[in-house]
């Protein structure tokens, strides 16, 4: 769905932490802040809520625990019963590294394909750049507008905030499937003459 | 000092109670136990009398060593995160000197009394009869007993000492410019460099199969350190959290948050870990491997008299850390985290306690008044020595150069 943002960058997380504040308290609505790196304490500071990738973290290692627990109980106890080296048939502890290992593998490659999920980043997945240096060295916030948004007023607010560059972008919010380098100029090229 | 910590009458009370029951039940001990009736064995509670000293003694003073081992490692690693909280590791270590004294006088009572109860190679009967204990006797014997203990325990006081003097000095300081912090700062990482050494060859090699795994002198297994390490560093931790979990309700520590929380709670969640993947690995290779001189160790423990401590211990210290404390919400809880810090130490004490018993006691285990009052007092020690520190010194270290990263840390 095409939505209109207006787009505003920071360069300093001294000038970001309160213009995050104070566009919360004026009741518009962050749609995001891109941020070249982590920033410890900007989660608390937009109120997102926690996220659920590590309860499905521990879904999946469950899961990798019964199927390697169930799967070589049922296979060397009912299956194919064999005699390896006169142990039990049942040996628990033989099993135990196994099971670890299925545990770690499905947890760790299922929480990778969630993250992605959840970023809604996939190979051949495209998404809109409101501002290319936010890969760089920009903060960028980007605000959502809705029928009611005064766009002049939320640009001298940000203005007001310490941000620059600020501009209005009509954009999908969501994600299709396309290219960069095909849809998007990411550098400019300039044609040098000899 | 004007806002100095002054221990509150309940702590004092507490802790001198600690004491008094840990003093009672030695005395006891010394009366219904017969400690000093003889040397081979025959005499049960003479055994149980001793070997539950070597215990506590070996936990208490290893749980304590590991609040200075705390200090050294986030020294070499300029972590600032736990600057806040300083104090209360430095507090911790200032009991390394006392408990390694008692430790000390306990090893010489042993090896002087030939205890081949507790120790079968001091045992001059019992060296003569085994070709394994003679070939073994270039470690295992008395002189390089007592010095190897006598370095290694005046090595860990000292450090403990000179960091905490190290950390002293700077509250006199006032606040460090660039280049006297950074001076400051070198000389702590000296010290500390030098302990890292001697706690790898200490804790990390050759002291819990000096002091623990001779026990049973035939068997033998190189992981049994760093499974030892791993035990002690865990409970440490959780000795260090409960008492920051009491400062912080004493209204001290104004710049510990449940940050710090968490990241305690984390080190105790990744070290139970650490310690089951130690303990199994170790069990693993020797149920596999299926040789008798190896198997004789978990014989005893698994189907004898300790099997249901030996799955206690596994449900306490693996069990019980991983599932509760997977949850970021359950670290930032005080409650919670504290009754996990007493299920931690208590399960660790536990793992000492099969670690130690079943070479000694044997098939007699007991698990009364001696064995708990022992411990008990040992931890009004503790009590003591913090409380005694805590009311000399600032409990925040507000001269350290790093205390600004412990205020604006963010897990």
């Amino acid at each position: 769905m095409r939505k209109k943002f207006i787009v505003g960058a920071f360069d300093d997380e001294k000038v970001l932490f309160p213009a995050v504040k104070n566009v919360r308290k004026a009741g518009y609505k962050i749609h995001d802040v891109y941020t070249p790196f982590p920033i410890h304490g900007l989660d608390h500071a937009l109120g997102l809520r926690e996220t659920s990738l590590h309860t499905m973290g521990f879904i999946y290692g469950i899961t990798g625990t019964s199927i390697a627990l169930g799967g070589m109980s049922w296979i060397f106890t009912t299956d194919w019963p064999l005699n390896i080296g006169g142990k039990p048939h049942f040996p628990l502890p033989a099993f135990i590294p196994i099971t670890f290992e299925l545990t770690v593998l499905l947890s760790a490659v299922g929480m990778v394909w969630t993250f992605c999920w959840l970023c809604k980043m996939m190979p051949g997945v495209k998404k809109h750049h409101f501002n290319l240096r936010s890969t760089d060295d920009l903060m960028v916030m980007v605000i959502e507008c809705t029928s009611k948004t005064n766009e002049t007023e939320v640009q001298s607010f940000l203005h007001n905030n310490g941000a620059f560059d600020i501009n209005v972008q009509e954009a999908e919010d969501g994600w299709w499937f396309g290219r960069y380098d095909r849809e998007q100029k990411l550098y400019k090229t300039e044609e040098v003459g000899y | 000092m004007d806002n100095q910590y002054t221990v509150s009458a309940g702590y004092k009370k507490w802790s001198t109670l600690f004491m008094a029951i840990g003093l009672i039940t030695l005395i006891l001990g010394f009366i219904f136990l017969n400690p000093f009736a003889g040397a081979n064995g025959e005499n049960l509670n003479s055994t149980r009398f001793w070997a539950v000293m070597m215990q506590n003694c070996m936990f208490w003073l290893f749980l304590v060593n590991i609040a200075t081992f705390f200090i050294v490692i986030s020294i070499l690693a300029m972590s600032g995160w736990q600057t806040s909280f300083r104090r209360v590791t430095e507090a911790l270590s200032s009991a390394v000197p006392i408990i390694g004294v008692i430790t000390f006088v306990v090893m010489l009572c042993v090896i002087f009394g030939q205890r081949g109860d507790i120790y079968p190679w001091t045992d001059p009967g019992i060296v003569k009869n085994s070709k394994a204990l003679q070939g073994k006797s270039g470690f295992l014997n008395p002189t390089f007993y007592i010095i190897a203990s006598i370095i290694c325990i005046g090595f860990w006081s000292l450090v403990s000492i000179k960091l905490r003097a190290f950390s002293k000095e700077a509250d006199q300081m006032g606040t460090m410019d660039y280049a006297t912090g950074k001076k400051w700062f070198n000389r702590n990482t000296i010290w500390a460099s030098f302990y890292i050494i001697m706690f790898g060859l200490t804790v990390g090699s050759i002291i819990p199969w000096l002091w623990i795994m001779s026990m049973e002198p035939l068997w033998f297994s190189t992981m049994f350190s760093w499974y030892t390490f791993g035990s002690t560093f865990v409970s440490g931790i959780a000795l260090i959290t409960i008492f920051v979990i009491y400062f912080k309700n004493q209204g001290q520590l104004e710049f510990v948050t449940q940050e710090h929380l968490q990241d305690l709670g984390k080190y105790m969640f990744a070290f139970s870990i650490f310690w089951t993947y130690l303990w199994f690995e170790q069990f693993l290779l020797i149920w596999y491997g299926n040789l008798p001189e190896e198997t004789i160790y978990f014989k005893i423990r698994l189907q004898g008299p300790y099997e249901g401590l030996f799955y206690l211990n596994i449900i306490l210290n693996f069990v019980c850390p991983i599932l509760i404390f997977m949850k970021k919400a359950t670290k930032r809880n005080y409650t919670i985290v504290t009754f996990m810090c007493i299920l931690i130490l208590f399960g660790h004490w536990i793992d000492f306690y099969i670690m130690v018993m079943p070479g000694t006691v044997k098939f007699h285990p007991h698990l009364s008044w001696f064995e708990f009052g022992i411990p008990i007092g040992f931890l009004g020690l503790i009590m003591w020595r913090v409380g005694r520190f805590a009311s000399t010194t600032p409990m925040t270290a507000m001269n350290d150069p790093f205390l600004k990263e412990s205020v604006v840390h963010h897990t």
